[in-house]
């Protein structure tokens, strides 16, 4: 083999380890870094594994949250309006946009209890805006409803712009 | 009949790129041909930006009869914003990417007399050819100047509020200069592969383009990071977040791209791989495009329901990415020419740099696309988050901040090992830095000391070699004062990193009126909430006293705003901003008995962050200002002749 050749053999066969290497650790850490989202059905049949972050969401249940007196504790149900509710304690601020009757997302874990304990709390800025992963169950609910829902959420409206 | 101006322009404008496209393409060596390229250009130019002009002049008209208008705007919103939301969503926004592609065609045309003629006609014919994709985009799938007529609405829906701020205002202009600016290097590698001359030649003079496009870029980025950080009232600057990823994607390969684009020019060598990213980095912008504009990030239904816009990206992207990559498997082998360098050479840590920045792209697209590709397969939804993201560019950043300590102190082609001893030294002195700033700051994280040690490292192996070229006497060539801000540029940025996300300090708390609470040494006091009016909105607006251990005590006012015409509510933040930290409030919503949930954050050094991106993006523009790019002459003095003239 001439010494061109096998420069360019060389070449191919370290830019070939390397990418197999850097797919392999891709999977991998996406792999453990991954929150899969559960719907309420999902969650009340308890399909969430324990102490494991995961993302979860519905609407809030009209009259169900409970506000602490000394804390910033918070607590509420969410439901997908065909039967599925199930709580969820949060400490912390809660979004412009969080109500009774929004649509949001919640992530954290489920404890033993069957509450989800909400480390964050998503509800994005806009009246008309409902999370991504929430839109099935909608579409299910109010199956008009979709067309007419403008999807800007912060970020949205700010890729709008971009 | 304004609206309708601006309508006919674009379609006219649109025909003109058309036959820009077809006699740029045509190769054709007639004189009168190659000349009306360029005053074609001009042309499209001037009614693109008529049309733009139509699109402003129904935003500050409030002609709430053009659909767009309606929707986004409102006839309380002050002027400024009333302009400023002509980009404020999808089809204007996309207007505005067709100026600026008009634009960077016709500053194109005002250099040149300085390339062959053959050459730039058809880097002239590509862009256009691009241009004509983007004005069918938004004429059969996005045209803004659609009429609401009979129904028109008596007032507009109002912009999104958190679009009516001053970082919107320039935000978008600058992305997309940088976004649409990557355009000019890929005409320039897509022409050279068509001309068959790939050299140091062709690489200078893509150099200046690139620079820009990539400073632009960088600018953009920096300003959408700043904005999020006090408009969206969460405190954080980076959220990994898809629509952010779109735009890192193509920073990231435009970096690669003007490193290599400089081993190209000075060697002569990487031929391939230069013409490679300038298709890359473009590809990555019209991905971005496709991400953010399909409506495949709300999910891959609503993407489904309404594909047209989504499809037509996706086919125009296929068509770019196909063509100009099936050009470049058949006619870039032809360029290679074999240059050889030893492992301590310049050339080999340029190799590293673009390995790193490859890998960090892969890591972005993989993060960006694998929750999509998830949904497309499964129907089921994950999320990846911050962590996973980190964990790839902790390591990268750190690896890419050795390889530029050292480079100052390479050579082309070999540098012997004894020429690196001054590295060792200042390797030292960093060290020594690195360890007392872990015992003033953080006795528990390494790698946030291993992070200042080595951004501690690159400033002064820079310096000292700019001490060195001083004490000699030799004028400094702008590209190398460029090389050298931009580089201290990312040691900041990196060192703000670091101690930003590691230092900071933030609690959500539970205030009542004049409460207080410790906040890095400071006091916090609530004073309590008052009632303001804007123009648009009305807002309740939290007092806060500040009290430093040290100097005196300032006010920090917070806004919960409730716009009028769309009743969205938004967190304006309080931030006393400074060089070494700030300290930022905002307010939560209302709870018992007149108290509040506040959010509360000391942020050291979140500064630097965008300090430094800011330095990249002054150092590329300086680089440009290098007299070589200057003296440009044309290869082949025998075709100046038609384009200087016209």
């Amino acid at each position: 083999m001439n010494p061109k050749r096998k420069q360019r053999l060389y070449l191919t066969v370290f830019l070939l380890l390397v990418s197999a290497g850097v797919t392999g650790l891709l999977i991998l850490v996406s792999g453990e870094n991954m929150n899969m989202f559960y719907p309420p059905a999902d969650v009340v049949a308890g399909k969430i594994p324990p102490e494991q972050k995961v993302r979860a969401g519905g609407m809030v249940l009209d009259g169900s949250v409970v506000r602490s007196e000394t804390s910033l504790a918070v607590e509420f149900q969410l439901t997908d309006h065909k039967g599925a509710v199930f709580p969820v304690a949060y400490s912390g601020i809660l979004p412009d946009l969080f109500r009774e009757g929004q649509g949001i997302l919640v992530e954290g874990e489920m404890d033993a209890q069957g509450v989800f304990q909400a480390e964050e709390v998503l509800a994005k800025h806009d009246e008309n805006y409902m999370p991504p992963e929430l839109l099935d169950i909608d579409m299910q609910a109010k199956p008009n409803a979709y067309k007419a829902m403008p999807s800007i959420d912060p970020r949205a409206a700010k890729g709008d712009a971009l | 009949m304004i609206p309708e101006l601006g309508h006919f322009s674009l379609v006219i404008a649109g025909v003109l790129s058309l036959f820009t496209a077809l006699v740029g393409l045509s190769g054709s060596r007639n004189s009168l041909l190659q000349r009306s390229v360029v005053s074609m250009t001009v042309g499209q130019f001037a009614l693109t930006l008529l049309s733009f002009s139509a699109l402003v002049w129904s935003f500050a008209t409030d002609d709430f009869s053009v659909a767009y208008v309606a929707n986004n705007s409102n006839s309380l919103m002050p002027w400024y914003y009333k302009v400023s939301a002509t980009w404020g969503a999808h089809e204007g926004s996309f207007l505005l990417w067709i100026l600026i592609t008009s634009g960077w065609m016709l500053a194109l045309c005002l250099r040149g007399h300085q390339y062959p003629t053959s050459f730039f006609t058809k880097v002239l014919g590509i862009m256009a050819l691009l241009n004509l994709g983007f004005i069918c985009f938004s004429l059969f799938t996005s045209n803004p100047f659609l009429r609401l007529i009979p129904m028109t609405p008596v007032d507009g829906a109002d912009l999104n509020p958190l679009l009516q701020d001053f970082g919107l205002i320039v935000h978008p202009p600058l992305l997309y200069m940088g976004y649409v600016g990557l355009a000019v290097p890929f005409a320039f590698a897509v022409a050279g592969l068509l001309e068959g001359q790939v050299d140091s030649a062709w690489a200078r003079w893509s150099r200046t383009w690139t620079n820009m496009a990539w400073a632009f870029l960088t600018a953009g980025i920096t300003l959408g990071s700043w904005w999020a950080y006090y408009e969206l009232g969460w405190g954080g600057w980076w959220f990994w977040d898809p629509v952010e990823n779109a735009s890192f994607m193509p920073w990231l390969a435009a970096t690669a791209l003007v490193h290599s684009l400089s081993v190209t020019e000075k060697r002569g060598t990487f031929k391939s791989w230069t013409l490679l990213l300038a298709i890359t980095g473009f590809s990555f912008s019209l991905l971005g495009a496709f991400i953010v504009r399909s409506g495949v990030l709300t999910s891959v239904h609503s993407f489904a329901v309404d594909p047209e816009r989504g499809m037509y990206i996706l086919i125009f992207l296929a068509l770019v990415v196909g063509g100009s990559l099936t050009l470049y498997a058949l006619r870039a082998g032809q360029n290679s020419t074999q240059v050889a360098y030893s492992f301590l050479s310049r050339e080999f840590f340029m190799l590293i740099n673009n390995l790193i920045l490859i890998v960090a792209l892969a890591v972005v697209l993989w993060g960006t696309m694998a929750p999509i590709g998830y949904e497309a397969v499964t129907g089921g939804r994950i999320s990846i988050g911050t962590p996973f993201f980190n964990r790839f560019f902790v390591p990268l950043g750190l690896v890419l901040a050795i390889a530029l300590a050292v480079l100052p102190l390479l050579n082309w082609k070999r540098t012997k090992a004894e020429a690196l001893r001054p590295a060792g030294i200042s390797l030292l002195i960093a060290a020594v830095f690195a360890v007392l700033i872990w015992f003033v700051l953080d006795p528990t994280s390494v790698v946030v000391a291993t992070a200042v040690g080595l951004g501690a490292w690159v400033v002064i192996s820079h310096g000292a070699d700019l001490y060195k070229r001083l004490r000699k006497g030799t004028t400094l060539p702008m590209a190398y004062v460029g090389m050298t801000l931009a580089h201290v540029g990312f040691s900041v940025c990196m060192i703000g990193i670091a101690i930003t996300a590691t230092q900071s300090e933030e609690s959500d708390v539970r205030m009542a009126p004049q409460g207080s609470v410790m906040l890095a040494g400071q006091r916090v006091t609530f004073l309590g909430v008052v009632e303001v009016q804007g123009p648009n909105y009305s807002a309740q607006q939290g007092v806060f006293l500040v009290e430093p251990e040290s100097t005196g005590s300032y006010e920090l006012r917070a806004e919960k705003r409730r716009y009028f015409a769309g009743n969205n509510v938004m967190t304006e933040a309080g931030i006393q901003a400074g060089l070494l930290a700030d300290t930022y409030v905002s307010l939560g919503e209302p709870l018992a008995d007149g108290a509040w949930a506040v959010r509360l954050h000391y942020k050291p050094l979140v500064r630097w962050v965008w300090l430094g991106a800011l330095l990249m993006a002054l150092g590329g523009i300086i680089a440009i200002f290098d007299r070589r790019y200057r003296s440009l002459r044309v290869r082949d003095t025998k075709v100046i002749g038609a384009v200087a003239q016209s």
